[in-house]
């Protein structure tokens, strides 16, 4: 079967995530036998660098960090249509090039916006 | 034969990390039960010979939406919920309306599959390569790609305006 000549390529790829995986189960199984087992209030809570912990993380937030996750999604999804122009820039000649110009100046133009409003500003 | 092994083995992996996702009580668990879902249906679209929707949906769903999803949870507050007890009538009769749904819904599909005919391409093998996809999509689907960016400039904007505090006057 010619279908499956292409798969055998990315046996890399899913040694390196066996490989990864595999290194992180087997380190927190032999830790979690290896070790004593000590429990108490303190060891429990969420490590915050040595900083105290104060409630859940359920606490109201600054609309700031999600305006960044927002703003990173939709230029992510610029960068994922650059990917395939990119693999064709030679084929695609000067007219793909001005297409992709023409779609990056109205992302250009979001952006403009983004930064004069200062949503992006962190006080 | 490795494209059986594989796909048996992503197949139960997709459905246990789905049915991980409905059954956990612990949002965050659902979270990253429904992370290890999205790895398992990338694995079958590279099985399908789609390579850059694999990566692409790695990347924006795996990478940018389950940000997202984190984020309104803890918006929302979510904790470990207690469930409300239902009866198990209730319970049997969702799971047989909705069992009921997914096999009309799979006879149509089934249905209308067969009838269509086999277009056969001359070149499948590199069909859903980023190379084939980015000559199709620039050359014969320029003008929605053009129109997604006035999209994706209407959300910025619209995300923007949503977020900003009020101005009292």
């Amino acid at each position: 079967m010619e279908n499956t000549s292409h798969l055998w390529s990315y046996l890399p790829i899913v040694a390196m995530a066996v490989i990864a995986l595999g290194f992180v189960v087997t380190t927190m199984v032999a830790t979690h036998y290896l070790g004593p087992r000590r429990k108490s209030a303190v060891k429990d809570d969420p490590f915050e660098c040595g900083i105290e912990v104060k409630g859940n993380a359920r606490t109201p937030f600054s609309i700031k960090y999600f305006l960044v996750a927002i703003l990173f999604v939709l230029f992510d999804v610029e960068v994922i249509f650059m990917y395939p122009w990119a693999v064709n820039f030679k084929s695609l000649g000067l007219f793909g090039l001005l297409e992709m110009f023409s779609f990056m100046a109205l992302m250009i133009v979001g952006l403009i916006y983004i930064i004069r409003r200062g949503a992006l500003k962190w006080e | 034969m490795l494209t059986e092994y594989a796909f048996w083995f992503l197949t139960f992996v997709a459905i246990f990390s789905a049915m991980g996702m409905i059954l956990s009580k612990n949002p965050v668990y659902s979270v990253l039960s429904l992370i290890v879902t999205f790895f398992a249906i990338a694995g079958h679209y590279f099985l399908l010979n789609a390579q850059f929707l694999a990566a692409v949906h790695i990347i924006v769903y795996a990478g940018a939406i389950m940000v997202l999803f984190l984020y309104v949870i803890m918006m929302l507050n979510l904790n470990k919920v207690d469930e409300e007890k239902r009866s198990i009538w209730s319970k049997a009769a969702a799971a047989a309306s909705f069992g009921i749904l997914l096999l009309v819904v799979s006879a149509a599909i089934g249905h209308g599959h067969a009838q269509s005919e086999l277009q056969s391409v001359a070149d499948t093998s590199a069909i859903g390569t980023t190379e084939t996809l980015g000559l199709s999509l620039y050359k014969e689907f320029l003008i929605p790609f053009e129109i997604s960016s006035v999209l994706f400039l209407a959300a910025m904007v619209g995300a923007v305006y949503l977020s900003k505090k009020e101005q009292y006057n």
